[in-house]
């Protein structure tokens, strides 16, 4: 009798499991999200995520999409490129999304690219910088971030104003830093400067003494330093240790700026930061009033001010996302993959509409972002004398 | 010349740190034959244990390490009464993987608790470097070059000067004899292992604020920890503080002069030079303590 009564109530526990979920998934849009949220770089991961969650009930509290409220399914990654691949391939075939956005890491990026291909699924790239994500000639990639070339693109017009004329690099060692080494030192040689030391750290490294102390014995006037947060608080500690006086300029975005001077303190002092989105001057973005609404919003939640220099991008990358299944009238991978191509909406960087980019018949999508510079003086962000607020 | 003398001393002082992680692992790796995959997790531990102490119960900086010291060592009593002693007599392999388990749940343990963002800590030192001629260094960085030797010190007195180093030694000279003169062989091993993390927790404490806290950063610990040992010799004390100097060095002088993106395989060669060419580690002449 109590054995009839286990397998009953087991038979019963399993069918629960299995049915609730089904029955709950027709009525959400699935957008599964990809981060880092521990690992080395988990800072900039969660942020993204507490962006994209402002999106998310952002867009429910209009009615959602095509009638139905959107529900986003939420991978760590681990700022591991094997479990960004991982996280892609569960969501595409366990949870069955039609779209994803992720994975913040360039190499996290590229490793779950072939996924996408694989099942035809599209992501929309909303951190990442290397140049190959929208180069490779996958069509079902859309990035909303730029490359470091663009980034750099954005920096010429300061060139003159910096007055470089030699720059060492210190970049992580993934496809991020080494790709922005080349694309800030190819605008260097082209402007009439010259590059100096280019050094490398692994991403979790924490000791870049050895570094620092090669690029103080070169002659240089100028510092690119690409990497998260993290590792640009440890390495300007560190460089403050060694009384390097050079002017530092972080690339990729994703510096954090009021984090740096949180935890570093002085060593931030003077820093140059390539931003794109401006918290401090909300009404400087080409949508300010949205701009001013999400600040709010994230200040409510009590989201830590420092990260929204970064959280911006989850909410960009989730409303495109949405954009495209809105635009597909249903939620189909191949449905949502066309859409994204009509895609023209105006997020917290600015308008968000993809050209085409990469090899003619497979071609990515990449948008023009807006990008900015900002500079930390005395313990606080000021535009620099020179960049207007265009 | 400025910069060789730049690379030594942060060699200097990042070896120091990495002899006190290998001392820990090499008496528990030598003495009891346990391959301790967890070492690097109680450097995490000691290292939140620190912040714990300072952040959430406002406990001065300078009692905040004697502090993680004590919890980590508790903790690894725990652990080696809970896990390691209803193992003892089986396979090395099988404490292998006990140990890779461990590791596994304290670091999800760590994630769970603390979260994945790092967290850094806050330190009465000033944050100008001490200029010390052509070479500058943080005073925080001194201090804890300081107190890593001095607790590498006091490990050593603790067991070639005392009775309880005196019958840890006897133990893993000679387990029957020893229990046969009255060593009590369970606590033996207790208290090994409790030294062993005590001694990591102490390293994560120091290390903490010098860098970031996260849940993994005790992944990196552990290998370097191990890549000591080797060098070293196993159960090798001596050879284990010097070990972590050599290590220290190697990997600036390799990261400044050679490449600074295969720093962590200079160890590692290294490594592999020493089992090919003496794999009783480079310094099997030092005392040995089993």
């Amino acid at each position: 009798m109590t054995r009839a009564i286990r397998a009953l109530s087991i038979a019963l526990a399993v069918l629960f499991a299995v049915g609730a979920p089904a029955a709950w998934a027709q009525d959400t849009v699935k957008v599964g999200v990809i981060e880092p949220l521990s690992g080395p770089v988990a800072a900039s991961g969660n942020y993204v995520r507490m962006g994209a969650e402002i999106a998310r009930d952002w867009i429910n509290g209009k009615g959602g999409v095509l009638g139905r409220k959107i529900e986003l399914l939420i991978e760590d990654n681990k700022s591991d490129p094997k479990e960004a691949a991982t996280a892609a391939e569960k969501l595409i075939v366990r949870d069955k999304v039609p779209v994803i956005m992720g994975a913040w890491g360039s190499s996290m990026t590229l490793a779950a690219m072939p996924k996408l291909a694989e099942y035809g699924v599209p992501m929309v790239v909303e951190t990442s910088s290397a140049a190959t994500i929208t180069k490779q000639g996958n069509p079902w990639i859309f990035r909303i971030s730029p490359p470091s070339e663009m980034e750099a693109l954005g920096l010429q017009k300061y060139l003159k104003d910096f007055g470089i004329k030699q720059a060492d690099f210190l970049a992580v060692n993934t496809d991020w830093g080494r790709g922005s080494v080349a694309a800030f030192g190819d605008l260097l040689k082209k402007s009439g400067g010259s590059v100096g030391t280019v050094e490398f750290m692994d991403q979790a490294a924490t000791d870049m003494n050895a570094q620092i102390t090669k690029v103080k014995a070169g002659s240089a006037d100028t510092l690119f330093l690409t990497t998260s947060v993290e590792q640009i608080t440890l390495v300007l500690k560190q460089a403050q240790e060694q009384r390097l006086t050079r002017k530092v300029i972080t690339t990729g975005g994703s510096s954090s700026p009021s984090q740096l001077i949180k935890q570093a303190g002085a060593a931030a002092e003077g820093t140059y930061h390539i931003l794109f989105f401006l918290p401090w001057f909300p009404e400087a973005m080409p949508d300010g009033k949205l701009a001013k609404a999400f600040v709010d919003e994230w200040a409510k939640r009590g989201h830590p001010f420092e990260g929204l220099t970064e959280g911006f991008r989850g909410h960009d990358g989730v409303l495109t996302a949405v954009e495209g299944v809105r635009l597909a009238g249903k939620a189909d991978p191949k449905a949502v993959q066309e859409a994204l191509w009509k895609v023209n909406v105006m997020g917290l960087n600015g308008p968000i509409k993809f050209e085409k980019d990469g090899p003619a018949g497979k071609e990515s999508g990449q948008s023009k972002p807006s990008i900015f510079i900002v500079q930390v003086k005395d313990g606080k962000i000021a535009l620099p004398a020179f960049a207007a607020k265009k | 010349m400025d910069q060789l003398l730049q690379h030594l001393l942060n060699g200097l002082l990042l070896g120091a740190t990495y002899s006190l992680l290998g001392i820990g692992l090499t008496l528990v790796f030598g003495l009891m034959s346990v391959v301790n995959f967890a070492h690097g997790e109680f450097y995490t531990l000691g290292a939140y244990a620190a912040f714990a102490a300072l952040m959430v119960a406002s406990v001065h900086f300078f009692l905040a390490i004697p502090l993680a010291i004590v919890v980590g060592a508790a903790a690894g009593a725990v652990c080696e009464r809970g896990l390691l002693r209803p193992l003892r007599g089986q396979s090395i392999d099988t404490v292998m993987l006990v140990m890779i388990g461990l590791w596994i749940a304290m670091q999800n343990a760590e994630l769970l608790g603390w979260g994945g963002v790092a967290k850094s800590v806050p330190t009465p030192f000033p944050t100008q470097p001490l200029v010390l001629g052509p070479v500058s260094v943080a005073p925080l960085r001194v201090f804890v070059f300081v107190v890593s030797a001095a607790l590498i010190l006091g490990a050593h007195l603790l067991l070639a000067r005392t009775k309880l180093g005196r019958a840890m030694r006897a133990t893993f000279q000679d387990r029957e004899t020893a229990a046969l003169m009255g060593v009590s062989i369970e606590r033996i091993h207790t208290v090994t292992f409790a030294f062993g993390a005590g001694l990591a927790a102490a390293a994560g404490a120091l290390l903490g604020p010098v860098f970031l806290l996260y849940p993994s950063m005790g992944d990196l610990a552990s290998l370097k920890a191990f890549s000591v040992v080797i060098l070293g010799g196993l159960g090798n004390f001596a050879g284990a503080a010097l070990g972590g100097l050599v290590l220290g060095v190697a990997e600036e002088l390799g990261a400044g002069y050679v490449s600074s993106g295969y720093r962590d395989a200079v160890g590692f060669l290294m490594i592999v030079a020493v089992l090919l060419l003496r794999p009783s580690g480079l310094f099997a002449r030092a005392e040995r303590v089993g």
